[in-house]
């Protein structure tokens, strides 16, 4: 047996007291504890009243650098990781210079090497379309060699279907599935607000589901046809899950993922006293009404979302508190991620099975990424997690520079007190 | 009756009783216009800045004689032509006039909630005087007023709200204050400037204008924003202007003594037929003088509201 050189003690994990034994930064045993053990020189972690949970993957946040480093950078955004619970985080491509190129990507990698060099694992997402332009593909090629594990052109989606089906194609020869952000160009006009009621009262022109919904239902029949995986990024209403459903019921290859934010917050939040048109509940797409909320959660439960993803869009704090048709759209996330959907799961609205697929094995499975269910062999990737412990969300307690979040100053339950990647502690 | 409100955002605000009590004030100042000299010295030493940051000379114009008749100071600041507002945040402007501690601020802006963000940044009155496609209470109330002097009382009678509803910021809180006062409201045009959303509001909606306009008592028409052609929401203005321009035809079904109302300014021949604008009926011209009295009582209210008694 392999020289032990990390015990964490007496951790909770599925209502059991359990040790967990590591070796050279892959999960050795996770067995009941024992009274007495002998530790031999293995680094012992008491982990008494603390719960135990593996680490999670984020296959969509934007880390702004290069070019915004104002609203985030490599460093801040895997610091909000690591604290978020997150060992893998995939970051999206529209930074400034686009990340089109394979020097981009090795600029994020080392990035990511010099300030964090045990983890969190950043896994760049290379452009579909040269500058997100939407005319010509990107080097996917060079992009995948350069590290970049899938494709999309998040924030700015492809207009064009004839070369969104070229690029996935293309990306299907480098062995990368392909994320659409979905969103009818045409239709897609109003940002930021749920073309609906709320719009109607509030005077801003809104972006209907369909907007949404018709981007899944030609991505859906695209998969279909070429026989190929499609991700669909950030779905937020009950018309994309129902498409969904039925392609997956066909054996279609899509997979899909939501945000905490969809499954715990309504349209409802910008005509509220205390936060009527409040832009830092602008996020594209727009928070829509109660019954989406719902399929978004039946969904997830059903398994026909596969995954969780923040789709952490960090913004400087100028650019929030302004005239909401102004501010840019995107919601923090890698900070309150766990904490809020963990919630759900002590609601009673998510099974704990949903929340660890849901987090760690479907996004894993999706992209190829290293994802730990604690068996022998599995890396090393989990946090102790203090359930019970309340904290506000504030500027000073989010360690990501974004700090736009409808949840500040609102009271969260649950955090991480220590992370180990690979056996390594990272926080 | 004690004014409570810091800040008009929108007619919502209002409850019938405060609605009732602003035209009781503007009902004073009204006498107070047919004196030869239409001056008082109610808010003399008080400050109102008219921060316009989209460009608008008729309700620009009205706080501005509102003001000067009630004696307050009023300064202008103009999105084009202060160095103030150039590529300045709306932040950076809120804070820079609440240094200049005026008792009142106006303001115009072409981004819905604009004016509840200054109102929720500057400890002195916020007048909203049009945000985005929200609201438009002053415009609302001096309608209102127009009707109730009119009429005596609005409740009971059915208004028609003829045009581009989507885009409307008069619409909107015209449909709020009418129904609040008792009215009936209806609207009518192209579904292509309906808002999305009309089944929970309070108003019967009509595509064909020869049926919204029967037994109505009131015809309020919208100014037709003539890009909206550019935008792709309609065919062309003559389309336009033979399906829901206001003609006299369409009023022999409508009441007898029916109303005709327009915000201004007008293009004639488009929303509304010239003759109808110039008609015995058309409240037009009152609108414009009620605007003036509305708005010395909206002052008058909002700057007197504490430390007064
Ligand atoms: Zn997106």
């Amino acid at each position: 047996m392999a020289k032990i050189d990390l015990i964490v003690r007496r951790a909770k994990l599925g209502g059991k007291d359990v040790d967990v034994f590591v070796s050279r930064g892959k999960i050795v045993e996770v067995k009941p504890s024992a009274e007495s053990l002998d530790a031999g020189d293995a680094t012992v972690e008491e982990a008494f009243g603390l719960t135990l949970l593996p680490s999670l993957t984020d296959v969509h946040v934007h880390l702004r650098e290069p070019g915004f480093e104002y609203k985030e950078d490599v460093e801040s955004g895997l610091r909000a990781a690591a604290w978020g619970g997150f060992s893998n985080i995939m970051c999206m491509a529209n930074t400034k210079p686009v990340n089109d190129n394979g020097s981009v990507t090795e600029l994020m990698l080392e990035k990511a090497r010099r300030y964090w060099p045990k983890g969190p694992r950043l896994f760049p997402i290379g452009a579909l379309t040269k500058g997100l332009k939407g005319q010509e593909l990107a080097p996917m090629a060079e992009l995948a060699q350069a590290g970049c594990a899938a494709f999309s052109n998040d924030g700015v989606p492809v207009e064009s279907t004839k070369i969104f089906r070229l690029a996935v194609e293309y990306a299907s020869d480098w062995d990368r599935v392909v994320i659409d952000h979905c969103e009818d160009p045409y239709l897609g006009v109003g940002v930021g607000v749920n073309e609906g009621e709320v719009s109607s009262r509030l005077g801003l022109p809104g972006q209907p589901d369909v907007a949404e919904a018709l981007q899944v239902a030609r991505d859906v029949l695209l998969a279909e046809y070429l026989d190929l995986p499609i991700h669909l990024a950030h779905i937020s209403c009950r018309k994309s899950a129902d498409l969904i459903r039925y392609a997956k019921a066909r054996g279609v290859k899509v997979t899909a993922e939501t945000t905490p934010h969809y499954l715990t917050m309504t349209e409802n939040i910008l005509e509220a006293e205390a936060t009527e048109y409040d832009a830092l509940a602008k996020v594209n797409p727009p928070l829509r009404p109660e019954d989406d909320r719902l399929a978004m959660i039946e969904a997830l439960n059903d398994g026909t979302i596969d995954c969780l993803a923040t789709d952490h869009a960090p913004h400087a704090g100028h650019e929030k508190e302004t005239e909401f048709d102004v501010a840019p759209c995107g919601i923090t996330g890698l900070d309150t991620a766990l904490s809020v959907t963990w919630g759900l799961v002590r609601d009673g609205v998510l099974t704990r099975e949903t929340f660890l697929r849901a987090w760690t094995t479907a996004p894993c499975k999706v992209f190829n990424l290293p994802v730990n269910t604690f068996a022998p062999g599995d890396p090393a990737d989990f946090f102790l997690f203090d359930e019970a412990e309340e904290w506000t969300v504030s500027p000073s307690t989010l360690h990501s520079k974004g700090k736009n979040t409808p949840l500040l100053g609102s009271v969260l339950k649950g955090r991480v007190k220590t992370h180990f990647i690979a056996g390594k502690k990272i926080v | 009756m004690k004014w409570l409100h810091k800040d008009l955002l929108d007619v919502s605000q209002l409850s019938k009783p405060e609605v009732m009590a602003i035209f009781e004030t503007a009902g004073r100042f009204q006498e107070l216009q047919e004196r030869p000299v239409k001056k008082v010295p109610t808010l003399k030493g008080r400050s109102v800045v008219l921060f316009f940051a989209e460009p608008s000379t008729r309700t620009k114009t009205s706080f501005d004689v509102a003001g000067k008749r009630l004696s307050a100071d009023t300064f202008s600041l103009a999105k084009s032509s202060s160095s103030l507002t150039k590529g300045e945040s709306l932040k950076d402007t809120a804070l820079t006039l609440q240094a200049m501690a005026p008792d009142a601020i106006v303001i115009r802006h072409w981004c819905s909630g604009a004016a509840r963000f200054m109102a929720d940044r500057l400890d002195c009155s916020v007048i909203n005087a049009g945000d985005g496609r929200h609201a438009h209470p002053t415009q609302a109330l001096l309608d209102s007023f127009t009707l109730h002097q009119e009429w005596g009382d609005v409740a009971g009678k059915t208004i028609l709200i003829l045009g581009d509803i989507a885009h409307s910021r008069v619409a909107r809180s015209n449909v709020i204050l009418l129904t609040r006062l008792g009215a009936k409201v209806r609207l009518c045009g192209p579904r292509t400037l309906l808002p999305p959303a009309l089944k929970t509001w309070p108003v019967k909606v009509f595509s064909d204008l020869n049926e919204a306009v029967k037994g109505v008592d009131a015809v309020m028409c919208l100014r037709l924003q003539l890009e909206r052609q550019k935008d792709g929401l309609l065919p062309d203005l003559r389309e336009y202007s033979r399906t829901f321009g206001l003609g006299a035809r369409h009023l022999e079904r409508a009441n007898p003594d029916v109303r005709i109302l327009h915000p201004g300014p007008l293009n004639r021949g488009v929303e509304i037929s010239s003759e109808l604008a110039d008609s015995a009926g058309s409240l037009i011209l009152d609108q414009v003088a009620s605007g003036v009295v509305v708005r010395m009582a909206l002052l008058f209210l909002y700057m007197t509201r504490k430390g007064e008694e």
